[in-house]
């Protein structure tokens, strides 16, 4: 079916989210939907579903105009939604997930019809090839594989328009592709796809045509074959990104950390990093790949002293810190910037300026004798938001309220308030846009030619290849390959990480 | 921030106030059975003008039981005598004398809510408190009375610090859960009381009772210079502390890793901050108020150290922490109101015939719409926190 967005325009008080929205998507067509976060996307999506009414504007589906009033509505008019995070039951098996809400009975009591759910399911798998275990529990399937189910449950209920939500952003790359390829497929059958993403390689991949939105208004609409990066960034932004950033060559001097023959333990007392060795060097930036559960975490932890070292030795600037606390290791000139900005980074419900004293409040000048020099901390953490372009109405805003990009800054721009000499960053663009992207990453190689040796942890290859001068490869929880940056090749690397020597 | 912001956090607790007098105004009303009379008899109109009116009349003796009676402030004025101005500030003065040691108990909670950690136990180390007081000052018998007061006040402190310890050491090191653990701790607190109440050393001599010797000779001061008046300087102490725990709270290292710990424990210590230290500390402060808070009341207000000393001060005071916000101005302003709502009842009761139970049941209705604060939104059509419901924060914050 032809779906149509016309005109479309929501306000929120104090935002303009969708200002006269206009989009377009023939059957059987995949509709790339690109945009920074905050550019209206989700709105648009959250209206197209039912979710919101939309002030003014029409949806028009085969070019008759529509209203939902609820999101059941959209469902029966063929729209289905795969959000980013998933809405399945844990203890579920496949069969029960996709038709719970949608379940055919049988009998005088109307009981769950199993047998035909099930013949269903494995109908709609073969069709689309949407490859998938049909008696699995939800709970031991990978993410990937969850998001097949969510979207067989779409199919399940006969959709005829498909919108995913960012749907790359829990994947790796390998599942990626697999993505694309079901993409294709359901496409390819007649299937109208929405594919929101503020990937630029996603949408030029597997897109037809491409909207791009920029602060709530239609920025362009291209073709993939017409476009560039380059050219999609721009209309993201509203301005030339630099999308891999130029660094000079390194100028590696003494080794800063020094990880030898280390074991650390996860949560679940299994043994996670088994065994890594790797030295990273002043001036120098260490980016180490990997799927994410390879040991990473535990090793980032170990080195940051959120976890003991069960075996082996780690070393920063001379000092060993195998059982070290945070705040020693902070003291020994580590930066930090953890992988869940929001678990361990931030305290939502503190304002900028107490985020922005986070791991230093004790120090002069926030604090002397105990106390809080206010004046001080309000003068560095103003400075902070100005140096770093943190969009905050002022520094006594919750944190909670700033967009994913601004808060990834505020860390950035907390841990870089300190003298550096270790960088430990994990994921550190992860879920960013294309400007705060690049604005992280030469901050970044800022430190590193500023003589601070960086260790950057990251499941994206790009931005391992974009910014590693030497790239390690972490596999089962040991660093399997360590090349220079010009032997890093995608092939070479993405071997490695499939535990390929 | 503007003025109109500032206030934004009163909307719900004084919402919540208002909403729980009009739904007891509507109970009152029908269960106002000779008003119910007239209405059976036909007469609706009437029915609800002598309904409405007994229950205006309920809630003036409430507030004039509460706060004073205008006429007797007139008069006071007029004649001018301490006798005339005692009668006229009375009914004031046993609000705040209530509301003293709910001011101290509800500051234990609201610094133990601010760090993440429940303190059930203020019960205990507030009669703890008031024992240590206690013992003290019959030990120090015979001292200048400052420094034998002074002694007392530190005792109930410490205390009261002691056993707000034990449930934070025992988390910090095991991971007891500070719940069970203060609960628990209320019972071994009674006990200990039953305990020393029995002993030689803290009974009046020939006493059988479990109630100790009258220690009326470490007098807190009373506050006003008025015969008969129970306010004594305790209640000024309590509002200069709930002063003293803001400050440390918001302007001190320690109080920031209380509340960093209190709010993203995860995040407190990836900032190198110690999770287990601040249980502990938070704690310890926690007891120390309730602990004063007990001593306070023994040495400034009942003078004498029984089981009936504590009237569920503990309990209460999760309740106003909650109403306030857990913040110190807010525990004031809500503990004030619970010792008013405790003593104008008495007024309300002898002048309607209305149960004093009615002010539990407002009370009790206070905090449902304090926990329920989407209710209280609804029915006044609020807007939530953030924007509109649903609309993504960050979205707001981009633009």
């Amino acid at each position: 079916m032809r779906l149509e967005l016309r005109e479309i325009t929501k306000q929120f008080p104090g935002v303009l989210a969708n200002d006269r929205i206009s989009i377009a998507a023939d059957r059987g067509k995949v509709l790339g939907l690109l945009g920074e976060n905050g550019a209206g996307k989700t709105t648009l999506m959250n209206i197209l579903s039912g979710l919101y009414r939309p002030d003014s504007g029409e949806i028009l589906i085969d070019g008759t105009p529509r209203v939902f009033n609820d999101p059941a509505e959209a469902i029966s008019a063929g729209i289905g939604m795969v959000h980013q995070h998933f809405m399945l039951v844990p203890v579920f098996d496949v069969v029960q997930s996709v038709a719970l809400g949608a379940e055919p009975v049988t009998g005088a009591v109307r009981t769950f019809d199993r047998t035909t759910a099930r013949a269903r399911v494995v109908e709609l798998s073969t069709q689309y090839g949407l490859d998938v275990d049909p008696d699995a529990k939800i709970e031991n399937l990978p993410v990937g594989v969850r998001q097949r189910v969510e979207i067989l449950k779409a199919l399940y209920r006969k959709s005829d328009i498909l919108v995913l939500d960012e749907p790359s952003a829990v994947l790796t790359p390998g599942e990626t592709e697999e993505l694309f390829t079901i993409i294709r497929g359901l496409a390819a059958s007649g299937t109208t796809i929405i594919f929101i993403t503020h990937k630029l390689n996603e949408v030029l991949e597997v897109a037809d045509t491409i909207t791009v939105l920029r602060r709530g208004r239609v920025a362009g609409t291209v073709l993939p074959s017409e476009t560039n990066r380059e050219e999609l960034a721009n209309l993201m932004v509203g301005r030339d990104v630099e999308l891999t950033v130029t660094r000079g060559k390194a100028h590696p001097g003494e080794a800063v950390l020094e990880i030898k023959d280390v074991f650390v333990r996860n949560d679940r007392d299994e043994m996670a990093v088994r065994g890594a060795n790797l030295e990273v060097h002043a001036g120098e930036i260490v980016a180490i790949a990997g799927v994410q559960g390879n040991g990473q975490t535990e090793l980032v932890e170990a080195i940051t002293g959120l976890r003991r070292v069960d075996s082996g030795h780690i070393r920063i600037a001379g000092a060993t810190v195998d059982q070290a606390k945070p705040r020693k290791v902070s003291d020994l000139g580590v930066a930090h910037i953890p992988e869940d900005r929001m678990r361990d980074g931030l305290v939502k419900a503190m304002t900028v300026a107490e985020n922005y004293i986070l791991d230093s409040y004790h120090r002069e000048p926030y604090s002397r004798g105990g106390r809080f020099d206010r004046t001080s901390i309000a003068r560095e953490a103003q400075r902070g938001v100005d140096e770093f372009d943190i969009r905050t109405p002022s520094i006594e805003t919750h944190v909670g309220n700033l967009s994913g990009g601004n808060q990834q800054k505020m860390i950035v721009a907390r841990e870089f308030s300190r003298p550096v000499k270790l960088v430990v960053a994990a994921q550190p663009t992860r879920g960013l846009d294309v400007g705060s992207i690049e604005y992280i990453h030469k901050r970044i190689i800022e430190q590193r030619d500023a003589g601070a040796a960086i260790l950057i942890v990251s499941t994206e290859l790009d931005e391992v290849l974009a910014l590693g001068d030497r790239v390690a490869v972490m596999f089962s929880g040991r660093i399997v390959g360590v090349l220079p940056s010009e032997q890093a090749t995608k092939e070479a690397v993405g071997m490695l990480m499939g535990g390929v020597h | 921030m503007s003025s109109l912001a500032r206030l934004r956090p009163l909307a719900i607790p004084a919402l919540a106030v208002l909403s729980a007098f009009i739904v007891g105004s509507v109970f009152l009303i029908f269960t106002d059975i000779p008003a119910l009379q007239v209405l059976f008899a036909g007469r609706p109109v009437d029915f609800l003008t002598t309904a409405f009116g007994n229950v205006v009349h309920a809630y003036v003796a409430l507030l004039t039981g509460a706060f004073g009676d205008p006429p007797r402030f007139a008069e006071a004025i007029q004649q001018g005598t301490p006798q005339a101005w005692a009668t006229a500030v009375r009914p004031l003065s046993e609000t705040l004398v209530a509301a003293t040691p709910l001011i101290f108990t509800g500051l234990a909670i609201a610094v133990s809510f601010r760090s993440g950690v429940f303190n059930i136990g203020g019960d205990g180390q507030f009669v703890l408190g008031a024992l240590g007081a206690t013992a003290t000052a019959l030990l120090l018998r015979g001292f200048p009375a400052p420094i034998t007061l002074l002694a007392s006040l530190v005792a109930g402190i410490v205390f009261g610090a002691a056993w707000g310890f034990i449930p934070g050491f025992l988390k910090a090191r095991t991971g007891a859960h500070e719940v069970i653990t203060t609960i628990m701790l209320n019972y071994v607190a009674l006990q200990i009381v039953q305990l020393a109440l029995r002993t030689d050393f803290m009974r009046p001599p020939k006493g059988s009772e479990p109630i100790s010797q009258v220690i009326d000779f470490v007098r807190v001061p009373a506050l006003l210079p008025l015969p008969g008046l129970r306010l004594h300087w305790g209640f000024v102490v309590a509002l200069i502390v709930a002063a003293m725990v803001s400050y440390f709270l918001f302007r001190t290292t320690k109080g920031f890793e209380l509340r960093s710990a209190g709010l993203n424990l995860t995040a407190a210590r990836y900032a190198g901050m110690s999770a287990g230290g601040s249980i502990i500390l938070a704690m310890v402060v926690s007891g120390a108020l309730a602990g004063l808070g007990g001593a306070f009341q023994v040495l400034g207000t009942v003078t004498q150290m029984s089981n009936d000393i504590d009237a569920g001060y503990g309990w209460t005071a999760i309740a106003l922490s909650l109403l306030g916000g857990n913040r110190p101005s807010g525990v004031i302003i809500a503990a004030i109101l619970f010792g008013a709502l405790n003593n104008g009842g008495h007024e309300m009761q002898i002048e309607t015939a209305i149960p004093l139970d009615l002010l539990v049941f407002i009370q009790a209705l206070v905090i449902m719409f304090v926990a329920a604060p989407d209710l209280v939104r609804q029915i006044y059509r609020l807007r939530p926190k953030s924007a509109e419901p649903g609309a993504p924060a960050s979205e707001g914050a981009a633009a």
